[in-house]
């Protein structure tokens, strides 16, 4: 089979249409878990079935989409949605954050601030944040509805009887607009400030767990903490090895077998973008 | 004569000042009667025991009155206000800070795979309290409370013996000082010397913190010791009920009076 017999953006029209009104919802209702009925995608659950989805709702021919995994465009994930859409909808692709008009991303947000106008589109592995604190979902559905969020903090708790420090360094979780409690899917913590007041749309699909939910512009975003163990972004303590950055999030790369190691932006863009012309 | 007793306490309003007052409640499943026109009224400060056998009844009962089960019909007023009417939202609220549920199987009522101390925070977390430190001294001191180490604060419950278990759910269930406590069989399971010093712990905390308590059980000894009042439950109805000394001194129904008798004496 050839692209060309593909649908714009490969999900036929009455898919898309049933997606949209699936983001629209979540719009309206911040933080709020919107069920969706998810569908197969040509790639395995865990790759980002549920982003695809929203992404390909949401693109207009016009659009030029940027793909970002872990921050680099250039690792395999990033490139094979990529690609996937510039062979089934032709759309313009970018790597650089300030000319996309779509960016669908896993796991990190890009350090250049965002724009009126952009949407980010987040790949969620698990969009229930008490998931793991309370298994039934029947359970979780009633404590959301009914703002029973203590356990949420109990989690911090442990952490902090445990470590000494809330631990939680990634999927941080966060309560929006004084209401929902929402995974923040798992970006590091250092991103966190970043949902806040974000003058982007932020779209979150999770594909195998069929929930789309969604931050509108300009969202109250918090992390949740303790009056004394307040929230604090962290990142490694090194400056960027390439490009010097001090105020970036790093990946610590592993250079030899001998203990050597390297701190360099994970933002791909971000970094080249600060190093000077060689 | 007493079937005539009891009904006639049965129609009428609460009493003003009565913590819970039931009236008429009954739970059919199917055909068959889970609990049938049980009414009473429950003061504050009081402990109330409802004994009988397996199937009379009781969990039922208790199940309905905790909102765990919808009764087909009858009224229950906590404080005045109406149980069945109240939204979902309300009662849970309730559930967390004025009531408070102790259930016969310590699995049931902790969570297993959090600390102690989270267990003893996680009702003042969800009524709001956001002071690490503070909820922190809170569990220490409940802990102490049902003399359980200090030194054990970080230990996981499945690490704790069973009545250090059942302690441990006593202090996370009281810790938010509430008014009205159900308890289902708490002292089942354990062995008769843990028995004895949970029972006493759980007298002292009763008289201390001044609660109303509801207890159920088919241990007559438990209720000799923690009740003011008993009733006695059979087939789904209540068929006696009284003050807990004059019920097992000089029972009445024929039921009652077997009961009293198949206890073991050592």
């Amino acid at each position: 089979m050839t692209a060309a017999a593909y649908n714009f953006a490969y999900l036929d029209e009455q898919t898309k249409r049933m997606i949209r009104r699936a983001i629209l919802k979540g719009i309206a209702v911040p933080g709020y878990q919107v069920p969706f009925a998810s569908r197969e995608m040509p790639m395995p659950y865990g790759w980002g079935t549920g982003g695809v989805q929203v992404t390909a709702a949401c693109l207009t021919p016009e659009d030029v989409l940027k793909v970002i995994d872990q921050g680099a465009d250039d690792t395999t994930n990033a490139v094979s949605i990529r690609r996937f859409f510039q062979r089934t909808a032709g759309v313009a692709v970018t790597e650089d954050t300030g000319t996309a008009t779509l960016i669908q991303t896993r796991h990190r947000i890009p350090e250049t601030p965002l724009a009126e106008g952009q949407i980010l589109v987040f790949q969620v592995p698990i969009p229930e944040p008490l998931r793991f604190l309370e298994p039934r979902e029947p359970e979780t559905r009633r404590m959301h509805a009914l703002e029973d969020y203590g356990l949420m903090q109990v989690k911090l708790y442990e952490d902090i009887a445990r470590h000494g420090a809330i631990a939680t360094s990634y999927a941080y979780p966060v309560r929006v607009e004084g209401r929902y409690v929402m995974d923040p899917s798992p970006i590091p913590k250092f991103d966190n400030p970043k949902l806040a007041d974000s003058p982007a749309i932020q779209l979150f699909g999770a594909g195998r767990e069929q929930r789309i939910y969604a931050l509108p512009p300009y969202t109250a975003v918090v992390s949740l903490d303790f009056d004394d163990h307040p929230f604090a972004a962290t990142r490694a303590d090194h400056p960027c090895h390439l490009c010097g950055a001090t105020d970036s999030y790093l990946d610590e790369v592993i250079v030899d077998d001998q203990g050597g190691r390297m701190f360099v932006c994970s933002d791909t863009d971000h970094c080249r973008k600060q190093r000077p012309a060689p | 004569m007493s079937e005539a007793k009891i009904l006639a306490k049965d129609f009428g309003p609460g009493p003003a000042g009565a913590l819970l007052s039931v009236r008429r409640l009954t739970r059919r499943y199917g055909a068959r009667v889970g609990c049938a026109d049980v009414g009473f009224d429950l003061w504050p400060g009081e402990v109330m025991g409802i004994v009988g056998e397996s199937g009379s009844g009781k969990s039922t009962l208790l199940a309905c009155l905790t909102g765990h089960l919808a009764p087909d019909a009858g009224t229950i007023l906590f404080d005045g206000r109406d149980m069945l009417a109240m939204p979902e939202a309300e009662r849970r609220r309730l559930g967390r800070t004025d009531w408070a549920f102790v259930h016969q199987n310590p699995r049931d009522g902790l969570r297993m795979g959090v600390s102690a101390g989270g267990n003893v925070g996680e009702r003042l977390m969800a009524v709001g309290a956001r002071h690490y430190g503070t909820i922190r001294a809170a569990a220490a001191d409940w802990l102490g409370r049902v003399e359980i180490a200090a030194d054990r604060i970080d230990d996981r419950p499945p690490a704790f013996s069973g009545g250090m278990q059942q302690r441990l759910q006593i202090a996370r269930n009281l810790v938010t000082g509430p008014r009205l406590v159900f308890m289902d069989e708490p002292t089942g399971g354990l062995d008769v010397s843990v028995q004895a010093r949970l029972l006493d712990l759980l007298r002292g905390l009763v008289r201390e913190m001044g609660l109303s308590v509801l207890i159920v059980t088919h241990d007559l000894a438990v209720v000799r010791l923690l009740a003011d009042r008993l009733m006695v439950m059979q087939g789904g109805r209540v068929i006696e009920q009284g003050l807990t000394d004059q019920v097992l001194d000089d029972p009445q129904e024929a039921y009652t009076q077997l009961l009293v008798s198949s206890v073991l004496q050592v």
